[in-house]
């Protein structure tokens, strides 16, 4: 799913200065505890949180995530916004509230990660 | 290629700047061209290690040890140290308090992810004098 995609979907905001139209995402996951992020999460996927701090953009720079989605009509921080920029992470904000955001996306065909601990 | 070798320092005092070591050591990783998994769990690995430095003790030193087939980190601080290793290993265990799961962190799950995401993993604790750990990242393992 292209990013632009996730824009309407969410009725989201684009935060980040740069071009982002054209991404490409394959997975989501979604998480206001950013180890829970780190242990579970995918690559080449969405983070969407409610965590309006730039260790939001940090897990996602480790996690080679490319789009991070903050929920509940939160504004992003300007110290988040700033280093999604260096990253260049793109940040989108939208008022729906996570469980939304995860079903509209879910919804729309966006899958989430596979199960890791899941046994056989 | 020859043994790299770099030291970081982790500020405590500075949320905002924490993962900020593990983000420069990614970006050396990525440029000398280790395959993007094996880059991805090294930084993973290190950035939980880091975090802890800062949430857990006083922030501290990071040595990192870049060769051909392996990444050795060493993460050193003099903060409380870890009482019960075996406990703090345990998916889910932590001391963090309210404050720092409002930062996003302190699900005790750090550790365990940490192990998860290495080839070998070693805690050297001592309550009340700090805590070491090593963590090897070998690039044909996982
Ligand atoms: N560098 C450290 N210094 C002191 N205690 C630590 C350190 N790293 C981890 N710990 C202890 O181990 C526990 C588990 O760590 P971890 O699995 O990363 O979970 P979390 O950081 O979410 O609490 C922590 O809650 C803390 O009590
Ligand atoms: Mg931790």
């Amino acid at each position: 799913m292209k990013l632009k995609q996730v824009e309407k979907i969410l009725d989201a905001t684009v935060c980040t200065n740069f071009p982002y139209e054209d991404i490409e995402v394959s997975a989501a996951c979604g998480s206001d505890l950013m180890s829970d992020a780190l242990a579970f999460g995918e690559d080449k996927g969405l983070l969407l949180t409610g965590l309006n701090n730039p260790q939001s953009i940090r897990t996602a720079e480790m996690m080679d995530i490319s789009c991070v989605v903050l929920v509940r009509g939160k504004e992003p921080d300007e110290s988040l916004v700033s280093l999604a920029n260096e990253k260049q992470i793109v940040v989108m904000r939208t008022d729906n509230l996570m469980f939304t955001s995860c079903g509209l996306l879910y919804e729309a065909g966006l899958s989430g990660g596979k199960i890791p601990y899941a046994s056989s | 290629m020859q043994v790299l070798k770099q030291q970081h320092n982790v500020c405590a005092n500075d949320f905002a700047m924490a993962g900020a070591a593990s983000a420069a050591v990614k970006k050396t990783l990525n440029q000398l061209g280790f395959p993007s998994a094996f880059v991805r769990r090294t930084s993973i690995a290190m950035y939980e290690g880091e975090i802890n430095m800062v949430i857990h003790a006083d922030g501290g030193t990071a040595d990192v040890e870049i060769a051909e087939d392996y990444v050795k980190i060493t993460l050193t601080d003099k903060g409380p140290g870890i009482a019960d290793i075996d406990l703090a290993m345990q998916e889910g265990w932590s001391t963090a308090s309210e404050s720092v799961r409002e930062l996003g962190f302190g699900a005790g799950m750090g550790l365990p992810n940490i192990k998860k995401q290495s080839d070998e993993l070693e805690v050297i604790s001592v309550a009340g004098e700090g805590t070491t750990l090593i963590i090897t990242t070998k690039v044909n393992e996982q």
